[in-house]
Parts: C-alpha cells; structure tokens; sequence
C-alpha cells in the first residue's frame, strides 16, 4: 500500500549522542504499525520528529507524497498529524472541555462559544469511548489512565490522519486499555495511519499489522506481524555493536553471601505503585535493579530515601529496623543512605553554583564547627574527591554547569561520597555520558563495592547489567518479577522478563 | 445538572468564599455603624473599596498566567497625575483627557509584556523596575501634589445615583467587568492565559500563542489599573504622585487576588473573586473603626486574614505522597 508518510535516512544527534542514525520508516493508511526496541533505541527521537517537536539534522520528511519540514508541533498537528506523547499535554486547571479545545477553540462574536466546544468535547470523549468522563471536570482531578484518555480525545478532536501512540496504554488501567484497544481498531477501518509504540509484546501482538525494530538508532527490519516469534523479535531488538569493558566481578561470591544484608528490605508497598518489594543487599555488593523504564524503579528508590510519604513495609539497616522520613535522615550518621538521582541537571545539581559548593551540600555539617563552614577542611575534602575521581574541572570556583556531562555526573556521585554512605542508589547514572567517563564509572563502582558499599543500580542499558551487577532485580509494574544471577543473567532473559513474558529464559531461547 | 453544579462550584469556590465572608464581614460593618445602612454610608464605602477592586482586577490577568505585576499601583499614580491635568475644561475635553490617560495606561501595560515576553525577563523585576520608571513620570507630572478634575464628572461617578441610591462607583465596577473581565475570561484569550498559567510547556506543545497571550494581559492590566487611577481623581479631586499610594495599592492588590481565590502560580481563578477579596479587605479595615479599636491594629488584622485565607489554599498539600511533587 502507498505510505503516507515516509521519513528517509532521517539522523539526530544531542550533543555527541547519537539518537538516530539514517534511520528509515513509512506508515501507510488503514494501518497500526507498532515500533519496536530497547530503551533508547531511537523510538521517541522517531516520533519527536514526526511530530515536529524536533527537526531531523539529515534526511527526509515525505508526507503523502511532498516533501515537509515541521519546524513546530504546531504545523504538524496542521498536516494532520495528532500525537499522544508519554509526558502528557495537559493543563491540570483547565476544564476537560477547555484542554481538548485549546488549539482552535470554536467561536462566536470572538468569544469561545461554550455550548459548541462542549459539543466537539462529548463528541470526541464519546469517540474515544470515554464518554463517563465530564466535559466540565477539571483535568487535575481525574485519575492517570482517565487523563490519557482525555488526550485520546484531545488528539481525536484535531481529526488527524495519521495518529501516533507512544506508550499510551502504559498509564491506562485495564478497562481503558481495552476500550483503547477496539478504538484503534475502529480508527484503523476509518482509514488513519497509527504508529503505535508499547513495550508490552501481547498488545502489538493483538494490534499491531506491520512492526518495524529499531536498535541503537538504527532501523533494523520492517515486517508483517505474526510472521516471526517473540523470540525472534527479542533477538532482533538485542543484539549490540559496541562492547563496554567492564570491571571483572570478584569470583568470592560465596563469601559475601554469608554476610549478613547491609540494607534488608521487606514487603515494601506505597500507594498503589509499588507492592510488597523483597529485596536485599550485602556490603560489597552490587544489585541491579532491571526492567523496562518507569515500573516502579525510581519510586523505590525514593521510597528508600525518604521522599515519599506512606510508605509500608520494613526496611533494615545492618539489621536494626530504621524509618527513613526525609534525605536529610537519609544521609545522617546511622543511616548513610545515598541516592544519586536520575536527572543530575534538576534533582542533583545546582548548576550556576561552582564545583566546590555542590559537592560540599551533602556533607556540610561534617566540616563545619558550630554550624560554621571550616573552610580549609572543605577545600581539602573537595580537592582529594576531586582527585580520587578524576574530575575534570580547570578550576573548582567555576560553575557546575560548565562541565561536560560525564563529569557533571561524577560531581553527583563524589557529593555523596563525602558522606562516606554505607547503601548508594544510583538511578541511571550513565544516561547521556560518553564511553570513557561511563567505564570510569564502572570501575568506582566496584570499588565502592570493595570497600565494604551495598551499591544498588537501576539501569536502562543491559548490558551494563550484565557487565556490574552480582544480582539483577527486574521490576514490572511495581513488582520484582524475577531475579536474575551468575550464569542466568544474560539479555535474553533480562529482555524477556522486562516484557514480563511469563517464564522468559523458556520462551526466549 | 447535578454534576454541572459541582463543577461550576469548584471552579469559583474561591470568588463564592470570598463574596460570603464579604457579604458577612459588611452585615457586621453595617449593623455596628451608627447611621447604618444609609446612602451615604454605602456610597463612602463604595467609593473607597471600588478603588481598590478595580487594581486587584488589573493583578488578576498576570497571576493567572503565573506572572505579576507589581506596576499597577504606579500606573494607577500615574494615571491619577494625568489626570488631574488632562480630565478638565468641557466634557468633551475631559471626556476625551480620560481617553488619553487610559491609552497612556495601555502602553505602560504593553511595555511590560514586551518586555517580558521579547526580552524574556522575569515579570516580577520587570514590572518592579518599569513600576518605579511609571512612577517617576508621575512625580514629573505632579512634584506636589493638585490639580482639578472635571467636578461635574466627579460628583456624578462618586455620588449616588438619583431616585434609587446606588453608589455610583458600583456601576462603573460592574461596567470595567462586564465590558473587560467577561469577554476577556471568555475569549481564545483569555482562555490561553489560563492554559499558561497551568503549565506553560503544556501550552505550548498544544500550539498556544504564548507571547501574543502574554502581551495583551499586561497591556490589560495597565488598562485596569489607569480606569483604577482615573476613579482616584474623581474621588479626592487631585493629583498626588504618592509612592507610598502605589506601594500600598501594589501589595493590597495582590493580597486581594489571593483571597479572592486565585493561586499565585497561576492557571485558576477569577477577577470577580478578586474584586471580592478587594471589598473584603477594604471592609475589615472599617470594621476596626466602628469597633473603636485602634486603627494600629489594622495591618495586623489584615495581615491574619490574609494568612487564613492563603493556609486554606494550602490544605491539599497536605495529600501530596510524593515530597518531590511540593517543589514542582
């Protein structure tokens, strides 16, 4: 069938991180093309595209059969293209009705004529086979998987022609998922093209009538779907060309088993995201934390860290039951909880500040007497962390935010090694990081572990669990589904249980 | 009809909050004056809480796209300045001195949103800086205070009307409100404003026209707060370039649009509760008077009601299970 939209040799870089390298793609009417891949494989930078929220650096757009140039979401929404994005597009105080008018509200006299919007909103609710919700309910009260059906609406108000899902389903309950589900069917018969990303395998197996794979940036195959296995299809997704070298584990691993858990957490639960997490770490060693993104890893993390409120569940320190209330307990003496957060520009950095004063914020009071900053203390402390991890800054007055990446994130990381913590949670911290600062990373990283450390890491990238972790916790929807250890932990069966493929090692061998 | 009732509810709880403990404050107001519910009576009061209500509305448009305006009180001195030399002579000339004061109160107002939106600069410096600029120009007008108003007008917007002994002023309110706040609170405009307030990334990922939204509410604002200045001249018959005028109504204002329901990060509420918290405000100072309580007491009255009414606002805080969600 002719596509009507086509995107030819299309490349994206973010600074020296390339998200998509010459990569093809073509969706045609009557459609539901499921994109398939890892994390970071190139499959939002795709739709960002499509949708005009980024412009490619080369390749083509062709949109029924002329070539475009989207500098601006809103000229594609314009060429009828409606995108439901996982960051959702709505305004929390604004009425149900208002958000799904926002772009063109219909008028009258120049006013926005309410009786005609509240129509096109009932109209599009009820097309989108959420006609319980209330036009007039303010979005902020509505629960998540209502909200994304709002979006649904909203996108289906602009009468696109080509519709593109990304993880839209991954918020919704499973009601809406299937009112979701005969939707897209329908929408399908009507004629629209949809691009439709999710990361659960039975859903593009009930939906999906071509797949296209990408991998590390690249596009990988284009096929009718049903013509290969889900383990064909986990193959296809795996597979990498770049090998990190990784720090060789200590074979002692029988040693460490006998030593009593440094951070013991049990039946850990909070409100409705997580539910009852079994986990255990001792010093010196190294748990990952797998999965696919957002299933309740960062939560748990936060959870440990005292950020979150009406957590359940009992976690133990070395043995001796602690509540952790805030990161402030969190990184006291007795507790030594560390998190290196995930998004080091916002949570863990103060970015006009210089080098010295972030990486003094955590262990402040350990070089002031009678709550006044020993200066001297500080600069030694600063300058010897500084040194033992490389960092890469001409000077220690010049501000944070003028390192690059990789050495951002060390600064992140040596803050908390100040502290000398006794348990350090890493989210992600090498996302956006070149090859050589990430190896640097590995190595600290069992060192800590050899120092006597309980390091928990959550990562996105597989490889690097395989290549740091002793044990692999993968997480699904809140819960560990399946630990992952020695022999047993290889892709095949870190993919197939982030998709939750029931016994995965079976199915995906 | 149930449920739209309840919506229609939770949206304007805060301007019906502030209208009750208005409609309250003033029953205790009235029934403790001497002379009571007389025309004179209601007349002064108008007089005074017009004033005040008409900035809080100028202060409304900003904060509801999570911006501020701290100018208004100066363009309000300023507006009074220019008046008390523009609006004299005939009527036709001081019919046409007050068109000429609210266009010069427009453009300050377009300044502003210039320069926050082409200069990207905060709104609270921005209208800090061009606020004492406006006033400024005020004290050029006015080194002391004077001046004259037309006295017919005058006497006619600050008396009563005749026969049926409504405050004047309380027309030309509901006039600035259905001629301005209506058709701009019902407008693709206003619309966007609200929509910007709630979350700007939103806004803009929906193809909003942020900057042109943005423009004409502060070019509102100083429309606002010049109708506000002009009213002042009419009410004392002069000009005074008073800083400490601009600062007062400057903060009152703002504390008007908190108690009357708006949130200062913007996305919701309404001028119409502002002009309630205006009224309110203004009342509770009187309240002391007729309690022959000393007039010292009233900032710290004020002041307590004020935190009453924005601790109200913060009750839900107290849901949020996620300590990130407090700072974002």
């Amino acid at each position: 069938m002719q596509p009507i939209l086509e995107l030819i040799d299309v490349s994206k870089r973010y600074g020296g991180v390339r998200a998509l390298e010459r990569a093809r793609f073509a969706c045609a009417p009557g459609r539901i093309h499921a994109l398939l891949g890892e994390n970071g494989a190139g499959k939002s930078t795709l739709i960002k595209m499509m949708a005009g929220v980024v412009q490619p650096d080369e390749g083509r757009i062709v949109l029924e059969g002329r070539e475009r140039r989207f500098v601006h979401p809103q000229e594609a929404v314009g060429a009828g293209i409606a995108c439901i994005f996982q960051e959702l597009s709505l305004m929390p105080d604004l009425s149900v009705a208002d958000n799904i008018c926002i772009t063109n509200p219909p008028r009258r006299f120049g006013l926005v004529d309410r009786a005609a919007q509240r129509r096109i909103a009932e109209a599009a609710l009820k097309r989108a086979g959420a006609e319980d919700i209330h036009p007039l309910a303010p979005v902020g009260s509505l629960s998540l998987s209502r909200r994304q059906m709002v979006e649904i609406a909203k996108a289906l108000a602009r009468e696109p022609k080509i519709l593109i899902l990304d993880e839209a389903t991954s918020a919704l309950t499973a009601a809406d998922v299937q009112r979701v589900f005969t939707l897209l069917k329908r929408l399908r018969d009507e004629g629209l093209a949809i691009v439709y990303i999710s990361h659960r395998m039975n859903e593009i197996a009930e939906l999906a009538d071509d797949c296209s794979v990408f991998r590390n940036g690249r596009h990988v195959a284009t096929f009718a779907a049903g013509t290969h296995s889900d383990a064909q299809t986990v193959e296809m997704m795996i597979g990498r060309d770049i090998e990190h070298a990784f720090p060789p584990k200590p074979a002692a691993q029988e040693a460490s088993a006998a030593a009593a858990p440094a951070l013991d957490v049990r039946g850990l639960s909070w409100n409705g995201r997580l539910h009852d997490i079994d986990l255990d770490v001792r010093p010196g060693e190294i748990v990952g934390l797998g999965g696919l993104d957002g299933q309740g890893q960062r939560e748990f993390f936060l959870a440990l860290f005292g950020v979150l409120r009406g957590v359940q569940g009992e976690v133990r320190l070395d043995g001796k039951p602690v509540q952790v209330r805030s990161p402030r307990a969190a990184k006291r003496r007795e507790i030594g909880i560390a998190l290196v957060p995930e998004d080091r520009k916002t949570d863990g950095l103060m970015l006009p500040m210089s080098v010295r004063d972030n990486l003094g914020f955590a262990a402040l009071e350990r070089m002031s007497r009678a709550g006044v900053i020993d200066g001297d203390a500080e600069a030694k402390a600063v300058d010897a962390m500084i040194a033992k991890l490389s960092i890469k800054a001409p000077d220690p007055a010049d501000a944070v935010g003028t390192l690059s990446g990789g050495n951002q994130q060390k600064v992140v990381i040596a803050k908390w090694l100040m502290n000398a913590p006794r348990v350090i949670l890493l989210s992600d911290p090498t996302r956006g990081i070149d090859v050589g600062t990430k190896q640097e990373i590995y190595v600290l990283l069992r060192k800590l572990a050899d120092d006597g450390a309980a390091v928990l890491l959550y990562s996105t990238d597989y490889a690097e669990l395989i290549g740091c972790c002793d044990r692999v916790a993968v997480f699904f929807d809140g819960r560990i589904v399946r630990w992952l250890a020695g022999d047993a932990l290889t892709e095949h069966a870190l993919v197939s249980s982030a998709l939750n493929l029931g016994n995965g090692e079976a199915r995906a061998a | 009809m149930n449920a739209e009732w309840r919506y229609h509810l939770s949206e304007h709880k805060g301007a019906y909050a502030a209208a009750a403990m208005f409609v309250l404050v003033f029953a205790l107001y009235i029934g403790k004056h001497q002379t009571g519910w007389t025309v004179p009576v209601l007349t002064t009061a108008a007089n005074k809480g017009v004033l005040l209500a008409i900035v809080a509305m100028a202060q409304t448009l900003p904060v509801l796209t999570a911006g501020i305006d701290l100018s208004v009180g100066m363009v309000f001195v300023l507006a009074n300045c220019l008046a008390s030399h523009l609006v004299v002579g005939s009527a036709l000339q001081a019919g046409f001195g007050v068109v000429v004061v609210l266009a010069v109160g427009a453009l300050c107002g377009l300044i502003n949103g210039l320069i926050i939106v082409v200069g990207r600069l905060q709104p609270i410096i921005t209208t800090l800086a061009t606020g004492t600029v406006y006033f400024g120009l005020a004290l050029g007008l006015r080194p002391v205070p004077g001046g004259d108003v037309h006295a017919g007008l005058a006497d006619a917007l600050t008396g009563a009307l005749p026969g049926v002994g409504i405050p004047a002023m309380l027309i030309v309110l509901l006039a600035v409100v259905v001629v301005v706040w209506l058709p701009y609170r019902r407008s693709a405009l206003g619309r966007a404003a609200l929509a910007i307030g709630s979350s700007e990334p939103a806004a803009y990922m929906s193809g909003v026209a942020i900057g042109k939204t943005k423009i004409v509410t502060y070019t509102l604002a100083g429309l606002l707060a010049a109708i506000g200045g002009v009213l002042l001249t009419f009410v004392t018959y002069s000009g005074e370039a008073s800083s400490a005028i601009g600062g007062v109504y400057t903060l009152n204002s703002i504390a008007a649009v908190v108690i009357g329901g708006t949130s200062l990060a913007g996305g919701a509420g309404s001028a119409i509760g502002s002009v309630f918290g205006a009224m309110l405000l203004r009342t509770i100072g009187d309240l002391l008077f007729v309690f022959d309580m000393e007039p010292l007491w009233q900032p710290l009255f004020q002041g307590v009601i004020l935190l009453t009414a924005v601790s109200l606002g913060a009750l839900q805080l107290l849901k949020v299970s996620n300590r990130l969600d407090l700072f974002r």
